[in-house]
């Protein structure tokens, strides 16, 4: 079982970053960041595993491709911005983190407006 | 995949030898080169940690197709 290790691997970084922050906060977050991004390539092989069958179901069930290959973009800018603003945050610069937020809200909207302009196509269609 | 959880570890030594340093240099009056080992040890923790990050980018980039 994968959630043991990373149960240890973040008990003990906890205690090495709560260690180093008294000393030397800007190291600190260093720490945070590493186990961050190491539980991430813990994990991400499931996850590839997981893209590729709903990439097969997509395939049987004939959806256009831009529509998956848009969700799986927008969860990837969600990802990113939400890692980024929890280290910014971490580190105690609150504003810089509601900055990448907003950003990230941003890019997401933009890529959610082919989705949307499709849909109301369909509406005005449907309705004449 | 577990060579990256030493690199936890490595930062924390690293910060720790820092800090010992730190402590060291300003008792001795030089607070100049307390200073520069702090710098010192921060770009060095910061030369490790940007190769990891650029991975995660890597990674999540080819993941989600967000090319």
């Amino acid at each position: 079982m994968e959630i043991f290790q990373i149960v240890a691997i973040a008990v003990v970084a906890t205690v090495l970053s709560v260690l180093i922050k008294n000393q030397k906060p800007e190291i600190g977050i260093y720490i945070s960041l590493v186990t961050g991004i190491v539980v991430f390539i813990f994990v991400v092989a499931k996850l590839q595993s997981v893209i590729e069958i709903l990439n097969q179901l997509a395939n049987k069930i004939n959806i256009d491709d831009i529509y998956l290959s848009t969700i799986l973009k927008i969860v990837g800018i969600a990802y990113i911005a939400e890692f980024g603003a929890q280290v910014c945050k971490d580190a105690g610069e609150g504003v810089i983190a509601s900055k990448i937020e907003f950003a990230g809200k941003i890019l997401i909207m933009v890529m959610a407006v082919p989705i949307l302009v499709s849909l109301m196509d369909l509406i005005i269609n449907m309705v004449p | 995949m577990l060579m990256n959880v030493d690199l936890i570890f490595k930062i924390a030594a690293i910060g720790i030898i820092v800090a010992v340093l730190n402590q060291v240099l300003i008792r001795a009056g030089r607070e100049e080169q307390a200073m520069m080992t702090t710098l010192v040890g921060i770009v060095v923790v910061l030369m490790m940690v940007i190769n990891l990050v650029s991975n995660l980018f890597d990674t999540v980039k080819t993941m989600f197709r967000l090319y």
